[in-house]
């Protein structure tokens, strides 16, 4: 079995590469009829490029289309009527130097390639009017935190339009990630967005085994999932000490600091990283949980259910919280939809989407976790839908973990990689999808290997969600969506 | 009501901060490894050839810190059960020659700079900036100021502007996207004031080595004070290496 991943590999001789104008009128069509993007990329092949757009319907169905055209040429952009591909257009323009003829805003998402350096060249949109003003912060924020830039276009203190400008830290990880022997990118893969290690590692196996055609033991499935809701417990309890923080609720930072600590060293347990970094590889290296563990592993997972009803309960029952939370930075779930928004963010929206309810096997068919909705699209929303995912997360480990008292799998042997394939894997990380696209040649190796964080999407909803709110409201939304610098990039 | 679940919440936290953080073991961590000195069963080399950083030497074995990312290939794949995990987190370095792990050997313990200690040994500020870190390093540096490992007692504290800072504490391998605003931090600070290049990336650019984005220009100009291997370092790794460089006597 392939696990409890979403995993879908192509023979690219049965993949239809289709005319451009047919391929643009077919992706227009399915994406009209209810169909989401989720994720669009090109590669250049000689003078062509190749252009790949994975559309999925809402149970998790994929139809690939493809086309081949000549860059100079290109296509007539579909972002004004699918504000949902802005960033993906933006990225192909950027990577491809593609032509995509009307594109309202070809800004790039990177500046990588020649780009690199110029960032500080770049103009910004701007407002005119008297009583009108900007506010620049970053790269560099006030805290321990990744680079990025804000432009705040303000009237007196109310943001009209906030600009966004990422790239500070990109890597190179797409064109480091074809070097080498493709069963063994473990270690870089985790270092994508390293606060999802377990998501992007678990999108990369998933891919690869289903290329090598490896037999996975489905205790090593198991063993992922209880690392991926590992990973986003830590992550949540992380994000709530951050936003209590910013709220300027001390109780809840260094509860929830305390809390996230337990997370993190139950993780380290059992693989030696509070990252998990090495606990997910190809075949199922690495996933072993003894009797021993297991014990510990539950005991740490009641203790945190037993703190975490106290500090919640603390924390929405606080006038001052919830009342610096309600009706800030509300995303409507039309404009969630609309801008292709995934994830917990959307999810606190109203958006019902999770790609572990959609599987077809494994340990989430078995025991499908909990995933809660909220209506409200408001950073209230975004911390509530938080607090209720942590405790589906820890409720489904209880369950897991009585189910599984020991889980000591064998390493399934990879085969080598197949010639001319096309995969795609989908994880539900704790901001939302992670997908990931290989693609090998003509000898089985990597040719194309394109990283879908989940952030790439979403920092457009926190500029919309910021739109008509004082500027000092910043940072609480901005915590609220939590989002990756490194993971969008790359 | 509130404040009776303000105290509830204040009684569940209970004390956490850990009291001696030199001789703290986390449990379960992969920390320091030793390399043994007796000599390898077969010449297979595999320890080398998995490696994803070039980080061991061969004949002698020897492990290069700055660019382990602790991934335990080398420790799997080695058949005479040479090289050995132990979950010591101290590895911090003042010289990064002293990072090179000698089988047989710990690492030299670090020798307080005379110089720094006088002037930051009671109060240090420090500025952090990621250039290309995953956020990993950034969560732990974090995490170094929490309830748990509480570096504030030291005086050891994290500040917003670059002009308040003594230190600079350097994550992620350099991007040249962020060329411009590291010169301009580094620049911002006053002097007296020292660097520390925290992770596999910032000390060696480790897995990130000649990627496409990466500018190590910077450290040409400006050498680090103190190096924090790991990857990500754990808090204790941090802590003990600026103590033992600053503070050695302090409890
Ligand atoms: S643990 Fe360190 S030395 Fe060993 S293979 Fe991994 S990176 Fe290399």
């Amino acid at each position: 079995m392939s696990g409890s991943v979403l995993v879908h590999a192509t023979d690219l001789g049965s993949l239809a590469t289709l005319d451009a104008r047919a391929w643009r009128e077919e992706i227009a069509n399915r994406l009209q009829d209810g169909m989401r993007a989720i994720t669009f990329f090109g590669r250049t092949s000689g003078p062509t490029a190749i252009l790949t757009c994975v559309l999925a319907d809402s149970q998790y169905r994929l139809l690939i289309l493809r086309t081949e055209i000549d860059p100079r040429q290109g296509y007539h952009e579909l972002t004004t009527e699918f504000p949902s591909l802005q960033a993906f257009e933006r990225e192909m323009h950027e990577q491809l130097g593609l032509h995509i003829a009307g594109h309202p805003w070809l800004k790039p998402i990177r500046y990588e390639g020649g780009a690199q350096g110029s960032m500080s060249a770049y103009p910004f949109y701007k407002i005119d009017g008297k009583e009108v003003h900007e506010v620049a912060v970053g790269p560099i924020h006030a805290g321990v935190i990744e680079p990025g830039s804000f432009r705040f276009m303000c009237e007196g203190e109310k943001v009209h339009h906030l600009e966004i400008q990422l790239g500070y830290q990109h890597r190179g990880v797409e064109k480091k990630l074809l070097q080498g022997d493709a069963r063994r990118l473990g270690p870089l893969i985790e270092t994508i967005a390293g606060d999802s290690s377990v998501a992007h590692a678990w999108a990369y196996c998933a891919s690869i085994e289903a290329l090598a055609g490896a037999d996975l033991e489905a205790g090593a499935d198991v063993f992922r999932a209880i690392a991926l809701e590992l990973e986003r417990v830590a992550m949540h309890l992380s994000g709530m000490a951050g936003l209590s923080t910013d709220l300027g609720f001390l109780q809840g930072a260094s509860t929830y600091g305390r809390l996230r600590t337990i997370a993190i060293n139950s993780m380290m347990q059992l693989c030696g990283s509070r990252f998990g970094r090495s606990a997910v590889r190809p075949g199922g290296a690495g996933t072993r949980m003894s009797l021993a563990m297991t014990t510990e592993l539950s005991g740490n997972v009641g203790l945190l259910q037993r703190d975490l009803a106290i500090i919640n309960d603390r924390f929405a029952s606080s006038m001052t919280v919830q009342h610096r939370l309600r009706g800030i930075g509300i995303l409507s779930r039309n404009d969630a939809v609309q801008l292709g928004l995934v994830g917990m963010v959307a999810r606190a929206s109203g958006v019902r989407m999770d790609a572990r309810q959609m599987t077809h096997q494994g340990i989430y068919k078995y025991v499908p976790p909990g995933s809660p909705i909220l209506e409200e699209g408001d950073c209230r929303a975004r911390a509530h839908i938080r607090i209720e995912e942590m405790k589906a997360s820890l409720t489904w480990l209880k369950e897991v973990l009585a189910r599984h008292p020991e889980l000591l799998p064998k390493q399934a042997s990879l085969g080598a990689l197949p010639p001319n394939r096309l995969t795609v894997s989908i994880v539900e990380g704790w901001r939302g999808e992670v997908v990931h696209c290989l693609e090998t040649g003509n000898a089985g190796e990597l040719i194309h290997y394109k990283i879908q964080d989940p952030s790439l999407r979403n920092w457009f909803g926190l500029a919309i969600a910021v739109r008509g709110n004082e500027i000092s409201d910043f940072p609480i939304c901005n915590k609220s969506f939590d989002l990756s610098y490194c993971g969008n990039d790359l | 009501m509130t404040l009776f679940k303000a105290i509830r919440t204040r009684i569940s936290q209970g004390t956490q901060y850990i009291p001696d953080l030199r001789q703290a073991r986390p449990k379960g961590f992969r920390g320091l490894p030793l390399i043994d000195a007796t000599p390898c069963e077969t010449e297979c080399h595999s320890c080398a050839d998995l490696c994803p950083t070039q980080a061991i030497g061969l004949n002698p074995v020897s492990i290069d810190l700055g660019r382990c990312v602790f991934c335990k290939e080398c420790e799997e794949s080695c058949p005479s059960g040479k090289i050995r995990f132990t979950s010591d987190p101290r590895m911090g370095a003042a010289n990064r020659s002293d990072l090179v792990l000698k089988e047989g050997f710990g690492l030299p313990a670090i020798r307080p700079s005379e110089t720094l200690s006088k002037i930051f040994g009671r109060s240090l500020k420090m500025r952090q900036v990621s250039a290309g870190g995953c956020n990993a390093c950034e969560l732990e540096l974090n995490a170094s100021a929490n309830v748990n490992f509480d570096l504030q007692r030291y005086g050891i504290e994290w500040v917003a502007s670059p002009r308040h800072a003594d230190a600079l504490v350097l994550t992620g391998p350099l991007t040249r996207n962020m060329r411009e605003a590291i010169r301009i931090a580094w620049d911002s600070m006053p002097e007296p004031r020292f660097l520390v290049a925290v992770g596999a990336c910032a000390i060696s650019g480790g897995l990130y080595e000649a990627a496409a984005g990466v500018d190590r220009d910077f450290l040409k100009s400006v050498g680090p004070s103190i190096y924090v291997p790991g990857c990500p370092p754990h808090p204790l790794t941090f802590a003990n290496a600026i103590l033992d460089f600053l503070m050695p006597g302090r409890k």
